[in-house]
């Protein structure tokens, strides 16, 4: 009895610490979506208010739909999340699946050299990349920003990827290679649909940093066709003046394309494919 | 078709050596089973001749032809998993006719040889299932199947009922070896289990340490063991082994099985106390500790009463005794 007790008093506490951690994460979020509904001055009078008849105004958000370019912005963003995002997986999950499956000579050592951008920020190599792109003749394309998200996400993707390529049965890559399938479609059919979950979490990491990401399009791809949306926010931000409407309006929208890439990877988080292949 | 010779086949990742030169010849037709304790190196063995593994030694054979560089679709085997190891996205029949449908069979071959494997295990009815919705027992028929759709040279079977419960183990190996009657195709099974191995085999192999110990049938085995080893391996209850002199037998060791043990109340051999009972309905197993033979195991049919520390006595069968050298070599 008491054992069961102090077991519910476990939950509790750890909900409760789950709780006010959640609390605290959305609420910026939630202050950015309020104040985005409501007049200027309303904003500046109570941050805090929700919006009410009295201090209502969709300014901010006619604003941006107004200013024309918000739509490209963000196919750019989305273009650009979805596309690194792709390569990521695809190649990340490839090179895990060659250091985890193959033993050769260096398997370890290409392994931490893989991994090592983990600990190293790509921001660091900035100049180095921007001279890369002009010698490329890639500056403003949405090509050199998908190239670069691509590099700074792999190497996270090859170090998570490949711990759950281990957990993989031999039995069933055997079973393929016996069959006469190919390396290529024991990976394709056979091992990815069995790391969906670690897919997800994966793109779930790489997809928000490149979607939120303002450093590589404001130095790569800053031409108005390329813009990506935190890019082209930023037009309301100006020295002397703010439009905070349009701003919080721009931050609002921008929140919901990845809210809905985020609930496509998260449906896939839910494992239980495995059943029935190995015991 | 389907005869295997293994020429000093040896497997060594870097500098440890898991398979020290075996050599062996599976005749057509014939199941063979490989045995020995957990890393005795079976199972790599199995995996080398199904070109799973590489061999880094010495020359396996099929039918003559050396398959060592050959990749495993290539060899005409067929190989049952101990996971079983189905393809979860694809239906049983799509399961079972993947090889062939790789191979580039027409259709008509492919859903001819999966009737005829589904008929002889009985999974007409679990066709169009997934691997998910089926029991495990239905799933390793399913492996066993996928093997047989491919009428391969060599069957390998990798641990195929260790997953299985007890009732189920007993129900699928009756069912393999009718298999192995009605193919009449050479099969190779590899298991630590040593009930498996005396029912099933033709032949068994006994490996230890990536040695092998001893080949034979199994009453081969069992009457005639070349080392403690193998005499200790082969039959359950395991052989007891006392010491020679005390007994005043030969060798270092002497080796009697449970079931050559007599055991009497007023008078024997060996002085003893009854240290456990364990009545199984059609016998009765009597632990008994002695001096200095240490704990000895009697083997009797039947039921009977023993108390735990009565004072019994046990004669050997000296006539069914087998004697050992200090090294656990047989004296003959």
């Amino acid at each position: 009895m008491s054992k069961s007790r102090s077991h519910t008093g476990r939950t509790i506490a750890a909900h409760a610490v789950l709780l006010t951690y959640t609390l605290i994460a959305l609420f910026p979020v939630f202050v950015i979506v309020i104040n985005s509904f409501k007049s200027r001055k309303a904003i500046f009078a109570d941050p805090l208010a929700l919006p009410s008849p009295g201090n209502f105004d969709a300014v901010g958000y006619t604003t941006v739909l107004e200013q024309g370019h918000v739509v490209e912005y963000f196919a750019n963003s989305l273009i650009v999340t979805v596309a690194s995002l792709f390569f990521v997986l695809l190649f990340g999950a490839m090179a895990a699946f060659s250091l985890s499956e193959y033993r050769f000579k260096g398997n370890m050592l290409m392994g931490l050299y893989l991994a090592l951008g983990i600990m190293i920020p790509i921001r660091l190599g900035t100049v180095a990349i921007l001279q890369m792109m002009v010698a490329g003749g890639l500056v403003n394309t949405r090509t050199a920003l998908v190239l670069v998200y691509t590099a700074q996400g792999l190497p996270l993707a090859v170090f998570i990827l490949s711990e759950f390529m281990k957990t993989i049965s031999d039995d069933l890559k055997n079973a393929g290679r016996i069959d006469g399938l190919s390396e290529y479609r024991i990976f394709f059919t056979l091992v990815l649909p069995l790391i969906r979950p670690a897919m997800a979490t994966v793109a779930v990491f790489t997809m928000i940093p490149i979607w939120n990401d303002l450093w590589f399009p404001l130095i790569l791809a800053p031409s108005e066709a390329t813009k990506t949306i935190t890019l082209g926010s930023q037009i309301f931000i100006g020295q002397f003046v703010t439009n905070w409407n349009a701003v919080l309006a721009a931050l609002s929208l921008a929140i919901i394309p990845v809210l809905v890439l985020y609930l496509i990877f998260s449906r896939q988080l839910i494992s239980g494919i495995t059943a029935g292949a190995v015991k | 078709m389907g005869a295997l010779t293994l020429n000093q086949v040896a497997k060594a990742f870097g500098k440890t050596e898991v398979i020290k030169g075996v050599d062996l010849t599976v005749n057509e037709g014939e199941f063979c089973v490989f045995v020995g304790p957990s890393g005795c190196g079976k199972s790599t063995l199995l995996r080398m001749i199904a070109g799973l593994e590489d061999v880094t030694g010495g020359d396996v054979n099929l039918d003559g032809v050396r398959i060592n560089d050959l990749a495993p679709a290539k060899r005409e085997i067929a190989m049952v998993f101990q996971t079983y190891a189905l393809y979860p996205h694809l239906t049983v029949r799509e399961n079972m006719g993947l090889a062939l449908k790789q191979a580039g069979e027409p259709k008509a071959k492919i859903d001819a040889a999966i009737a005829r494997a589904a008929g002889m295990l009985a999974l007409d009815q679990y066709l169009d299932r997934r691997p998910a919705e089926l029991s495990g027992g239905q799933r390793q028929r399913v492996a066993i199947g996928r093997a047989i759709v491919r009428t391969p040279k060599l069957f390998l079977f990798d641990e195929p009922l260790s997953n299985l419960d007890a009732a189920l183990r007993v129900a699928t190996r009756i069912e393999i070896a009718r298999l192995h009657r009605e193919l009449g195709a050479t099969m190779i099974y590899v298991t630590h289990d040593q009930v498996e191995a005396m029912t099933l085999a033709d032949k068994i192999v006994v490996l230890r340490a990536g040695k092998v110990e001893q080949v034979g049938a199994p009453m081969e085995l069992y009457n005639n063991p070349a080392n403690t080893f193998v005499a200790g391996f082969i039959g359950s209850p395991q052989m007891n082994f006392l010491q020679s002199q005390a007994l005043g037998q030969r060798g270092q060791t002497t080796g009697i099985r449970p079931e050559h043990l007599t055991i009497a109340r007023d008078a024997g051999q060996i002085a003893g106390q009854v240290s456990h009972v364990e009545k199984l309905g059609g016998e009765t197993l009597v632990y008994v500790r002695t001096e200095p033979h240490g704990l000895l195991t009697v083997r009797l049919f039947g039921e009977h009463d023993f108390a735990v520390d009565e004072a019994v006595w046990l004669t050997a069968d000296a006539a069914r005794a087998f004697h050992f050298d200090a090294k656990g070599q047989r004296l003959r």
